[in-house]
């Protein structure tokens, strides 16, 4: 899930009846399943969430090219490197759309970089992970883009109606992604002791991570019940979670590999994996920006934006005086 | 693929260094071009360089497949361009300058581009086949390249005085690495003869128009022709090509004998 927690500035839900005609003339077309389009009135608390879920599944896209591009150099193949090439360019490309799909809200990139930059703005805890060795790119196909999956099908289905079609187009890339790192994984596996070695070591430190991916139990959450009742949100994160575990178990155990819980095991009776809780602590510490790589991600993003800002400026001023050139021409024309 | 398909009056060993040549190029640049995912200076840019290494490298993978043929000792791209020290690669200089900023990025690519565009033109037009077919593919992919470093290196030269001291600063630093893109030797001389390979100084008056042109545009200044460095076309590289290659091989190197 590359938006976690995302505020949504409500105390409680309120019923239809509590609504002003505006609102529940809006609430109603939610229920019914119809998009919200840009232009349309929207309640401020509805826009303002949207623009922190987008942007920071925007910057979620951005922020986790720089684990990936990690290995693009060191690639192991050159079949490998074009699709670790292609893979990394669909996620800036998915960003695009989505920065895109927030500017709709009335806010523009740049507003967001900032906010991104500040620290104000988050991206998902799941990229402040490492990436340590080349079979970190297949769990990271497999495990964070198939954990991502999870949550954007139903995205597809969101009331606003540029998020829910950015969706259904990276959604499309995304499965492609999951397959690919599968397959990588396949391969290694199927290879050298150390290469097998080598999966399970990536397995071992990227299981958990995923799982707190969906972030922690939301049942109680006034936030999450108001994104539901906006269908911003659709499921529960533990709905989610537990969907995403019964779904990689059986794939882990194709690889040969063990998911690291003591705790995993089938229950008959749910129809469903038993499994342990995440290390919270570690998740809250990520998100507050103490994860292994937050300062060297953000520094990259920061560094980025800085240090290309001749580049910006020099194009804006070229923009600017070709205009000028035009109008020139044109009044010497007439 | 069968290697049957290639005119059997041609030399291999020329032939073989001319694939190597123009394969490595690809190779080199795009793993410099790559190295800027993530950290260009806008997203456009992330995209847009992405998908030039992405071109890049699969030229490489048909050129190196090729000259693998060629060489007919069973070694692949992969072989090639995995499992070769420095002295066996045949890639110019410039392709292996570091990235600098973006500008210097931007200004490599564009004189590169400019060569290659016409490079590949003549090659699409010549006699051998297995070549020809390469280079009309590359040749489509090329051209997009090079509109694109054209329309940015004149965009950057004509913006703010600092946009434009940048471009005027990597465009003086990279000239002494332009004059080995025409430079010939036996190996040329034996491919030209045979009709596989344009004569590498007559691609000189296209590319220096496209260059004047761009620059004049841009409102850079031409550097004057002095010293001009050499020796990758013939395995003398200068220092940086072994920490690209320590860092490209070092799967292949730390885990011998494994597939990916």
């Amino acid at each position: 899930m590359y938006a976690q927690m995302v505020k949504t500035d409500a105390a409680r839900v309120r019923s239809l009846d509590e609504m002003d005609p505006v609102e529940r003339a809006f609430q109603e077309r939610v229920d019914a399943g119809q998009k919200i389009e840009p232009k349309e009135w929207m309640p401020e608390g509805y826009r303002k969430t949207l623009v922190r879920q987008i942007s920071q599944h925007a910057h979620s896209e951005i922020v986790g090219q720089l684990p990936e591009g990690n290995w693009i150099s060191r690639a192991p193949t050159l079949e490998r490197k074009a699709i670790l090439l292609a893979k990394v360019q669909d996620e800036a490309g998915h960003g695009l759309y989505l920065y895109c799909a927030a500017e709709t809200l009335g806010i523009s990139r740049d507003q967001m970089y900032e906010q991104l930059h500040s620290g104000k703005a988050k991206y998902s805890s799941i990229f402040n992970y490492p990436t340590l060795t080349w079979a970190d790119i297949g769990a990271i196909g497999w495990l964070v883009d198939g954990a991502a999956i999870m949550n954007q099908v139903p995205l597809q289905r969101c009331s606003y109606g540029p998020y829910a079609r950015a969706m259904v187009r990276i959604c499309k890339e995304e499965s492609f992604h999951q397959r690919q790192g599968y397959d990588a994984l396949m391969r290694m596996v199927k290879g050298t002791p150390a290469q097998k070695a080598m999966v399970q070591d990536a397995l071992n430190r990227w299981w958990w991570p995923s799982l707190m991916m969906f972030g922690p139990s939301d049942d109680a959450s006034v936030h999450s019940a108001q994104s539901m009742a906006w269908k911003i949100k659709q499921n529960s994160n533990d709905e989610l979670r537990q969907k995403f575990v019964d779904q990689t178990v059986p794939q882990a155990k194709y690889l040969g590999l063990t998911v690291p819980d003591p705790d995993l095991k089938w229950n008959e009776e749910k129809g469903g994996h038993d499994f342990g809780e995440p290390d919270w602590e570690e998740f809250f510490n990520v998100i507050a920006g103490n994860g292994p790589c937050n300062a060297e991600r953000l520094d990259a993003r920061k560094k980025a934006w800085n240090d290309g800002a001749w580049f910006r400026d020099g194009l804006t001023a070229h923009a600017e005086k070709a205009a000028d050139r035009r109008a020139a021409a044109k009044i010497a024309a007439e | 693929m069968a290697t049957a398909a290639l005119e059997p009056a041609v030399d291999r060993a020329a032939l073989l260094e001319f694939l190597l040549r123009i394969g490595d190029n690809a190779l080199i640049l795009g793993h410099r071009v790559s190295e800027w995912c993530g950290h260009s200076p806008a997203l456009e840019e992330d995209i847009a360089l992405a998908n030039t290494a992405l071109d890049l490298i699969g030229q490489t993978q048909l050129w190196l497949g090729l000259a693998g043929e060629v060489e007919g000792k069973g070694r692949s791209a992969d072989d090639l361009a995995y499992l070769r020290d420095g002295y066996d690669f045949r890639n110019i200089l410039l392709v292996e300058r570091p990235n600098g900023d973006f500008g210097k990025t931007l200004m490599r690519q564009f004189l590169f581009d400019a060569w290659h565009y016409l490079l590949l033109k003549a090659l699409k037009g010549l006699t051998e086949k297995r070549i020809a077919e390469i280079a009309e593919k590359a040749f489509k992919e090329v051209s997009y390249h090079l509109d694109r470093s054209r329309d940015l290196v004149i965009r950057l030269g004509d913006g703010t005085a600092e946009s434009h001291r940048r471009m005027q600063e990597a465009l003086d630093d990279l000239w002494p690495y332009t004059g080995e893109m025409f430079a010939a030797d036996a190996v040329d001389a034996a491919l030209v003869e045979a009709g596989v390979i344009p004569e590498p100084q007559s691609l000189k008056a296209g590319w220096d128009e496209i260059v004047a042109e761009a620059l004049t545009e841009g409102t850079l200044k031409k550097p004057a022709d002095g010293y001009m460095h050499k020796g990758g076309r013939r395995g003398v590289h200068t220092e940086h090509l072994g920490f690209i290659l320590s860092e490209m091989q070092f799967l292949q190197r730390a885990y011998p004998g494994a597939t990916w």
